[in-house]
């Protein structure tokens, strides 16, 4: 009687064993036969953009993704170079990045968390994307920051102003140039003391998640450190549509200011419903009632329409900036396009430029060489005045732009202006502070 | 005393939305015995018959001006609107104000036959499947039609003014001897509401056709077998109940900028305000709207929310669960319906 050398019990471990090493993400094990995740080795580069096409915010990730192909064209040495040939790095030819072509994947991340992870590990796995990049959504930008940090690539984060992102969620393999709620609170202070004073009673309605939080805390520690008095700070649910029922409390608090914590549909809807109870016309302790929207969108000014008009707030970039490198990009976008674009766009086109020329001075995509190319890397020529990438934290340090709804605005695109250029060295804090507590950058992560 | 008054008002102002929407969720439901849930893409695509008209009032022609520059610096395109220069600046300007009520005279037609479509289209296939086909069929109507709106209007809020002479406040607080500003045109829509309501009830209480409808409603197979054709009858009650919501909806632009998922957001609490109100009760919907209105409202003042933390994101529900406890077949259910 033969005995056969493969008991039950060892085809079963074995088989589970295979399993195991099967099923486990190839992003964790693909790197054991490259020098690093999705190392490119053939004659292109893949770039992964990763923007909202559906749900609420999907015309900003439209535009973000105009402003992609556009420095996807212009790295590659199409149209007529934009933002590269102002920019003070001139390491960058037109040839594409290390002589590669450029070549982009999209994805949805549907401004949801999971959906957003979901592309990006699917152009990471499948398309081999060598960097993540956009977003609308601070909840999504720090959740995708940390699978890319897992998974061992860079992600160049779009448009998120939580404090979180470079905050306590800041990771070695992520990069910030949006501005963020500290910014914005350090850029509006002084503007707000000039126009209404020391002795005011703030109110704050403000959408009750990560980023809501952070810039009401940012704009309320500034304004308080002004002499202002916070009278209320009211959360509002992130799905709420009408806040008349949020608004009409402010009428007899005793507030003379509303701060409008919110972005988007949020913010559209909430301006809205404040003007249509008449607070602008309001007069409380003897002063005129204010309103005040700490970050403003063009594309969300258009959505309140008339309601903007006089209203102060902060933005990254506005396309009226008459410095080199904006008109440059305006002139790129709008050629290309018909419309000039918005402060998302220009975001994520500088951060696309940012990662190609930071891979172009490293000679290397490896994702640890490029960290430290972008770690306290200086430049200029992007539309935002000389500008830090913080080591610390990685997050840009530069010129913010305080804005005002247009009381006579001469085109549908002419809705802000531009009331103050606030320089980086007032909107500059400390790696450690309060606001900015709690996590670690960590080191950087390969995937080898 | 005022802040509760104003709590009132807006609970009211509301009210008017979830009422007139759960209205017409009630006569399909009532009617055709059909859960539609694209109930709430009616109310969309109604505001954007509003969106719709405003843009069609302000077609523009181009005129170079060479004194001013565009963002590109290339000599500005001053756009004049036709409506403006057939009728003059004063009148063809007044048109394009009023630009929100005039769609109500566009939407009714257009809902009808919205309505009309889509329930000849395809509901109709539905009516003998289970209440969970019929939600799933719906459901995916409302996601397609939402999609379709996007497609062609963006994502983003589009503003919708309410015309000049009803936009600002209005001391309704004189009525009581104090001073309490409201919106003038949430106060519209009010009114609004209980008109549409209103003649709703009397066209199905005083008129031949709502006799029949409202036989069909109790009995339908012995309506049938009388030779009235209930299911015609029944159609046009469907293209009726869509206009209700699309009126909801054009009327509802100026109050909130409307966007492509607004029809979701009153989607789920208008079939809360339906069951509250008792599945099939026309009355019912109506009072479970205006009631869930001025609780949410008073639930959002900060002396409740004092002292029950987030209640203002909840209390439609809990209200919703406590009634469904204490009175099954919700305030004023019928017996028998959803009950085979």
């Amino acid at each position: 009687m033969s005995k056969s050398a493969f008991s039950r019990r060892g085809v079963l471990k074995s088989g589970a064993l295979a399993g195991t090493g099967l099923a486990l993400p190839t992003i964790f094990t693909a790197s054991s036969a490259a020098a690093f995740t999705n190392d490119p080795t053939g004659s292109s580069v893949t770039l992964g953009f990763n923007v909202p096409q559906t749900g609420p915010y999907a015309d900003e990730g439209a535009d973000e993704l105009r402003a992609y192909q556009l420095a996807v064209e212009h790295l590659n040495g199409g149209g007529d170079g934009g933002m590269m040939n102002t920019f003070s790095s001139k390491e960058l030819q037109g040839n594409g990045i290390l002589g590669k072509e450029v070549k982009f994947v999209t994805g949805d991340t549907q401004t949801k968390s999971d959906a957003a992870r979901a592309s990006a590990k699917s152009m990471i796995e499948k398309d081999g994307a060598v960097m993540i990049t956009g977003g609308s959504s601070s909840g999504v930008a720090i959740a995708v920051q940390g699978l890319c940090q897992e998974a061992g690539v860079i992600f160049m984060a779009g448009l998120t102003h939580s404090n979180d992102t470079t905050g306590k969620d800041k990771k070695a393999n992520g990069f910030r140039h949006f501005f963020n709620g500290y910014m914005s609170g350090a850029a509006l202070a002084p503007v707000l003391k000039n126009l209404y004073g020391t002795d005011r009673n703030a109110y704050h309605l403000t959408a009750d998640y990560t980023w809501g939080w952070t810039q009401e805390e940012s704009i309320a520690a500034a304004t308080e450190a002004l002499g202002w008095n916070t009278v209320e700070k009211v959360r509002t649910p992130l799905a709420a549509t009408d806040f008349s029922s949020y608004i009409a409390p402010v009428l007899n608090s005793g507030a003379d200011v509303l701060v409008l914590n919110h972005y988007g549909g949020n913010m559209v809807n909430s301006l809205t419903n404040a003007v249509q109870f008449g607070l602008r016309e309001k007069v409380v302790n003897g002063k005129n009632f204010e309103i005040v929207v700490p970050l403003y969108s063009r594309l969300m000014a258009k959505g309140a329409g008339a309601n903007v008009k006089g209203i102060h707030g902060s933005t990254n970039w506005h396309w009226s900036l008459q410095d080199e490198g904006s008109q440059a990009f305006v002139r790129s976008f709008g050629t290309k396009y018909g419309f000039p674009p918005s402060q998302a766009a220009h975001t994520v086109y500088c951060q696309t430029l940012l990662y190609a020329d930071a891979v172009q001075r490293a000679g290397s995509f490896n994702p640890c060489a490029v960290v430290e190319a972008l770690e306290d890397y200086e430049f200029d020529g992007l539309g935002n005045g000389k500008t830090l990438y913080r080591g610390e934290d990685h997050q840009c340090f530069k010129d913010v732009l305080v804005v005002r709804g247009k009381e006579n605005p001469t085109s549908e695109f002419d809705l802000l202006e531009v009331v103050e250029v606030t320089p980086a060295a007032q909107v500059t804090y400390p790696a450690d502070h309060p606001m900015f507590a709690g996590g670690a950058l960590g080191s950087c992560n390969s995937g080898a | 005393m005022d802040a509760i008054l104003l709590q009132i008002l807006n609970g009211l102002d509301k009210g008017s939305a979830y009422a007139l929407i759960a209205l017409g969720l009630t006569l399909i439901f009532g009617t055709l015995g059909v859960v539609n849930f694209a109930h709430g893409a009616l109310f969309m695509i109604g505001a954007f018959c509003a969106v719709t008209v405003q843009r069609l009032l302000s077609l523009s022609y181009e005129v170079v001006d060479e004194t001013q520059k565009d963002f590109l610096g290339n000599p500005l395109k001053v756009k004049t609107s036709y409506v403006e220069s057939w009728f003059g600046p004063e009148m063809g300007g007044a048109i394009i104000d009023w630009a929100v009520p005039i769609a109500i005279i566009f939407a009714i037609p257009i809902m009808i036959l919205i309505g009309f479509v889509m329930e000849r289209g395809l509901i109709k296939h539905f009516y003998k499947r289970e209440h969970a086909d019929q939600i799933l069929v719906t459901f995916g109507l409302a996601i397609v039609l939402q999609e379709v709106i996007k497609y062609f209007y963006g994502a983003n809020p589009i503003q919708t003014a309410s015309p000049e002479a009803l936009s600002g406040v209005a001391n309704v607080g004189a009525l009581f001897g104090t001073e309490i500003f409201y919106p003038v045109w949430r106060i519209v829509y009010f009114f609004f509401s209980v008109v549409i309501i209103g003649g709703i009830f009397s066209f199905l209480q005083f008129t031949t056709f709502g006799m029949v409808v409202r036989a069909g409603m109790a009995d339908r197979e012995t309506v049938g077998l009388l030779g009235i054709n209930i299911d015609r009858r029944f159609t046009i009650m469907f293209g009726i109940a869509a206009a209700v919501a699309g009126l909801a909806g054009v009327m509802y632009t100026p109050i909130n900028s409307p966007n492509y998922h607004m029809g979701m957001d009153f989607l789920v609490l208008s079939f809360v305000v339906v069951v509250v109100g008792g599945m099939g009760s026309l009355p019912g919907a109506v009072l479970a709207g205006f009631m869930l209105g001025i609780l949410e409202a008073f639930a959002s003042m900060n002396e409740v929310k004092s002292i029950l933390p987030g209640i203002d994101q909840i209390i439609i529900y809990v209200v919703a669960i406590i009634i469904l406890l204490t009175r099954p077949r919700g305030l004023m259910g019928r017996k028998g319906v959803m009950e085979e």
